[in-house]
């Protein structure tokens, strides 16, 4: 084979793999998987941080329970299309162990986000984040960040930005 | 068939076409990457401003936003959205009447369909200032902040505060 072409053949190989990786390998299986291996689960790191009443909420408190945990912000254009699904896993999971925990990114605290959780009627906890806790889970800085956590407190999936309703669903489903 | 008649179809490019075609499918990856990458904007070096004592002086902000990539107006047509914002904290001219760039209505994923007002890319952010009668001549500092916040087509970004700093050689 004349070298040009096998530069050109070792490009397109190249390519293909580069691509692949970045888009997914095209099959009729789903792109990614629900959630990762049981093997493949990592620690999701405890927090205290305290809700609306200043009481302090650990993520420990909900061990045992599959947990969606949400990164937003009320100024988060995406992180408000996704909050009325959560208000509706929360209404349709809640009484088989699962729960949505809400973690505000707002700088301007309570002042902010309790006026939007009331307009917006949503019905599980919310906690105000800080810094400390963005960097514990890889320094969460686009917003909407949403973790579905296990019942042994392991993360199950990320979701960075919004994606589809139904790839939540999926992943509480299959933890559920 | 042997092996390699099978690339017989290939053109002979040569290496600045396999770097070339190499390029273009790594872009494609790296675009996919930085997606999710907080945007940086920035602004653009100022030249001095000449300002005459008690005639107008106008500064102009050139900012640029990456493709891909929209901010809040100065009036967000939601009151949860933070607009952009200049404002002059200190410096020798007065009076600074701000106008911003001409805003987009934008409808992105995230909107269901209702527009936004956004900004884009490149724009200037314009004062136009008083230069006081009794300012005192030679060179000084104008300083302020720009405050956005970046959002692209499925994920928004912290709002950010960036220092604003020209130079005004009062004459």
């Amino acid at each position: 084979m004349p070298p040009t072409r096998f530069f050109i053949l070792l490009a397109v190989i190249t390519g293909i793999a580069v691509t692949l990786g970045t888009i997914g390998w095209p099959t009729n299986e789903p792109a990614h998987k629900v959630v990762k291996d049981d093997k493949e689960r990592k620690k999701a790191p405890d927090f205290q941080l305290k809700d609306a009443n200043g009481k302090v909420v650990h993520l420990s408190d909900y061990k045992g329970k599959v947990v969606l945990l949400d990164f937003w912000a009320t100024w988060c254009g995406p992180c408000g299309i996704e909050i009325p699904w959560f208000t509706d896993f929360q209404r349709k999971y809640k009484d088989r162990g699962f729960t949505v925990l809400g973690v505000s990114m707002d700088d301007g605290g309570w002042k902010d986000v309790k006026p939007f959780v009331a307009e917006n009627k949503i019905n599980y906890q919310i906690v105000l984040g800080d810094d400390k806790t963005s960097d514990m889970y890889g320094d969460v800085e686009a917003l909407p960040t949403t973790f579905v956590i296990d019942r042994e407190g392991r993360i199950a999936s990320v979701h960075v930005g919004l994606v589809d309703k139904k790839e939540f669903d999926d992943a509480i489903q299959k933890l559920l | 068939m042997p092996f390699k008649s099978c690339f017989k179809f290939l053109p002979p490019v040569g290496f600045p076409g396999v770097v070339g075609f190499l390029s273009v499918i790594g872009l494609f990856g790296a675009v996919a990457l930085v997606a999710q990458m907080a945007p940086v904007v920035t602004i653009a070096p100022q030249p001095t401003v000449k300002a005459k004592r008690g005639a107008p002086a106008t500064v102009t902000l050139k900012v640029s936003l990456p493709a891909g990539f929209h901010m809040n107006s100065n009036t967000p047509t939601e009151p949860n959205l933070i607009p952009l914002t200049l404002k002059w904290t200190g410096g020798p001219l007065e009076g600074g009447v701000i106008t911003y760039p001409k805003p987009a209505l934008e409808t992105y994923t995230f909107t269901a369909g209702k527009p936004i007002s956004v900004v884009t890319g490149a724009f200037d952010v314009t004062t136009k200032f008083q230069v006081p009668a009794a300012a005192a001549a030679g060179p000084a500092a104008q300083t302020g902040t720009l405050r956005y916040q970046a959002c692209n087509d499925r994920m928004c970004f912290p709002p950010k505060t960036l220092p604003v700093n020209v130079t005004v050689s009062v004459e």
